[in-house]
């Protein structure tokens, strides 16, 4: 394998009074894309938060480790900067506040943590053009409100706008495939694809193999109980899909 | 020696020391009665229609009982413990360099982005001239001549636009009005006089800050805009920068007329010092704001954004007298710390089609509380008026509140009258999406916010939209939390 982006051991977490991870292990290499499935309430956005630093998650043991530097010393704030963005289960509506306007903040903000000057008005907005183009979004969503009306499917292409203008080194994307139609799975499918790269990591959280057709994954996990109880090759998931969790499930209990 | 002859004798010397050259000059001794308000109206040199006027507005002031809102909780003024003139301020008396100055108020000119030798006048520190405005206003006042356009201090128009002067003080806001208005009318000190003549579009935005004297205006401060049929005018007040001033209490008065077809767009961003943490050293600001459509197809709007005070009792408002004339309020308030804001409109519908769009946002923080009063009134002649009322309230922590109170008096049953309210909070989840995307939580609370007020801003002259943008920032710093 190669150098490790993300390098998780034993973590545990607690949230709203609950231990949902529990003793979570996990390594992520440049280059690679992993996928995490798993049963409802399983634990996979709770990951997905803690590693992006949300507040109200207690980390009660274990390590995460982000291209060699400790993750959880960092702001939320500061880990984006660092390169790390979630794709959320659910984006939230904020009224009023620009789309493009959000995003070239996010995009400014990430350029003055790496010592770039601010982004050039007209460049950005013709790499965002040319993103949603790719991305088939209508020019009308730069200036509505951040998620604001939109539909789910629309929102999540949104998510993926966003990641392909800022370029994370290490993407989490959480159920960025569900509530999507067929043919929009396929362009938020070729979007992702896109940003595969050698310097890059994705982990996708899916429940659908549906999507690793789309986008090949180097590895599979099985999360259950808060921990990976197994983890395999694609085959993997085409495994879950024919036989469910509970083979799996069983045996870890 | 009475007390009559002891202000005379002020009085007496405070001439000598000539008002009119405005360099040293003296107070009056603290207190109120007919002799102080003579004494005013004498320093100024008034001619007696205005002497007159002053002293009704006194008499009828002395039986007037100060107002109780069941929102503001306010100590009490103690009338007799204010001075009613004060010339311009000896230079003496403030810091002497920036050097002097609370490193904090330095701090906020500084995010502001107030031009450095500006710092220096709002901070009080004794400058010898008004540096490059001058020349500025020079240029303005000859663009304006040009155009017909007299744009100057209130006792300037007293002196050389009698007339004119004569004709509308009072007639939109009359002394009796209420208990600020009416103290004001006895005392006013100076503020700000405009006319524009028929048929003209006034060629630049007016704004305070370029006329020479703007400052020291005082604590009762009286604004009188006339707009002749056909004309328009772009006003603004007021100054981003906090201001800082001894005096507690501020009882202004704005008249605005608005002939047939005239328009007069009025936006105020004001900066009030709101006091410390504890609400110790804010101003009282209570400001009785009018305007009068009184034309045909005349419109009033008023655009205001609110930050300071320790209270402000504001509610510019709008009677729509001519047919088919447009009322229009815009605001934007905060209450942070302890400030109470009361602010609202009222629109006075009298005339037939005429249509009035009310859009409040108040946003509370820390302890604030925020008071929206409005008043919508149909009169039996307002056939076929029209009123749409928004007001939306953002509400920044756990200890703040906001209250809504629209009263609404219909008395024409061919009137539409529409009323929208919302509360929300900004939310963990909003903010923890901003971070997500690397932008702090202080720029992420600020864009939200800005989010909240825009169909506000954007009614604000380009130039104003971004300084209320900025001064909202840093007026909510570090309140959520
Ligand atoms: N704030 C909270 N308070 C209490 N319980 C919580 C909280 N957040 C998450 N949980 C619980 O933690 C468990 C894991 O939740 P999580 O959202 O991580 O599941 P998931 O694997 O993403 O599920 P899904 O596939 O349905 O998205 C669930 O049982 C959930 O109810
Ligand atoms: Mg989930």
């Amino acid at each position: 394998m190669s150098a490790p982006i993300l390098s998780i051991r034993d973590l545990r977490a607690r949230v709203g009074g609950r231990d949902v991870l529990d003793g979570l292990s996990l390594d992520v290499g440049a280059g690679e894309v992993h996928a995490i499935m798993g049963p409802n309430g399983s634990g996979k956005s709770t990951l997905a938060y803690v590693l992006a630093g949300r507040p109200g998650y207690e980390i009660t043991a274990g390590s995460v480790t982000y291209r060699g530097e400790d993750l959880l010393k960092l702001e939320p704030e500061e880990r984006a900067r660092a390169g790390l963005f979630l794709g959320f289960q659910y984006p939230v509506e904020i009224p009023g506040v620009n789309n493009v306007y959000l995003l070239k903040a996010a995009l400014n903000a990430a350029r003055k943590h790496q010592g770039l000057p601010e982004v050039d008005a007209f460049e950005f907005l013709a790499v965002v053009r040319e993103k949603m183009k790719l991305m088939q979004m209508d020019e009308a969503f730069l200036s509505r409100g951040v998620n604001e009306g939109f539909s789910g499917g629309e929102k999540k292409r949104n998510e993926i706008l966003q990641m392909l203008v800022l370029e994370p080194t290490l993407a989490l994307l959480d159920e960025t495939d569900s509530g999507l139609d067929i043919d929009a799975l396929k362009v938020v499918s070729r979007g992702v694809n896109t940003l595969r790269a050698p310097q890059r990591a994705i982990v996708l959280v899916t429940h659908y193999q549906r999507l690793l057709e789309h986008i090949v994954p180097d590895r599979v996990h099985v999360l259950a109980r808060g921990r990976i109880v197994r983890s395999g090759d694609r085959d993997l998931a085409l495994e879950l899909e024919r036989r469910g969790y509970d083979w799996i499930t069983g045996a870890a209990a | 020696m009475t007390e009559t002859a002891d202000i005379e004798k002020l009085v007496g010397r405070a001439y000598q020391h000539g008002f009119v050259t405005d360099i040293e000059s003296d107070s009056l001794p603290p207190g109120l009665d007919e002799d102080v308000v003579r004494a005013i109206s004498r320093i100024k040199g008034e001619p007696s229609f205005l002497t007159e006027w002053r002293l009704r507005a006194f008499r009828h002031w002395q039986a007037m009982k100060q107002p109780q809102w069941a929102h503001l909780r306010a100590h009490p003024v103690d009338y007799q413990a204010i001075s009613y003139y004060s010339a311009p301020k000896s230079k003496a008396d403030g810091p002497k360099s920036l050097d002097e100055v609370d490193p904090k108020l330095l701090a906020t000119y500084e995010k502001l982005g107030v031009p450095l030798h500006e710092r220096a006048r709002l901070a009080g520190v004794a400058v010898d001239a008004v540096f490059d405005s001058v020349s500025v206003a020079t240029t303005f006042k000859d663009r304006l001549e040009k155009a017909g356009v007299i744009f100057c201090s209130f006792s300037e128009a007293v002196r050389k636009h009698p007339a004119l002067v004569e004709r509308y003080l009072g007639t939109v806001v009359p002394y009796q009005d209420n208990f600020y208005a009416c103290l004001n009318s006895a005392v006013f000190s100076d503020g700000s006089f405009v006319y524009i003549p028929p048929g003209v579009r006034c060629p630049m935005e007016l704004s305070t800050y370029f006329r020479i004297n703007a400052t020291n205006t005082g604590q009762f401060e009286r604004t009188l805009i006339v707009a002749a049929p056909g004309s328009h005018v772009s006003y603004l007040e007021g100054c981003t920068a906090p201001m800082r001033d001894e005096n507690q209490l501020h009882a202004a008065v704005v008249e605005l007329v608005a002939e047939d077809d005239a328009q007069i767009k009025y936006s105020t961003v004001q900066n009030w010092y709101p006091g410390d943490e504890n609400g110790i050293g804010g101003i009282y600001n209570f400001v009785t704001k009018r305007g009068e459509c009184r034309g045909r197809n005349s419109k009033i709007s008023w655009t205001q954004v609110e930050t300071g005070s320790a209270i402000t009792w504001k509610y510019p408002s709008c009677v729509l007298r001519g047919e088919g004339s447009v009322g229009e309020f815009y605001s934007v308030a905060t209450a942070t710390n302890l400030q109470q804001a009361d602010t609202g409109t009222k629109m006075i519908h009298v005339g037939a089609n005429t249509r009035s769009t009310i859009v409040s946002k108040g946003i509370s923080a820390g302890r604030g509380q925020n008071a929206y009063r409005g008043l919508v009134k149909i009169l039996p002649s307002a056939h076929g008026a029209r009123n749409f009322t928004q007001c939306d309230s953002l509400l920044m922590g756990s200890r703040c509140g906001a209250h809504t109170f629209p009263y609404v008096e219909v008395k024409n049953p061919t009137a539409t009258v529409e009323h929208e309210a919302s509360t929300s909070k900004i939310s963990e989840d909003q903010l923890f999406y901003c971070m997500q995307r690397g932008i702090s939580e202080e720029d992420a609370i600020n864009m939200i916010v800005s989010g909240f007020c825009k169909s506000v801003f954007k009614e604000l002259p380009m130039e104003f939209a971004v300084e209320a943008q900025n001064l909202l920032a840093v007026s909510l710093e570090g309140s959520v939390g």
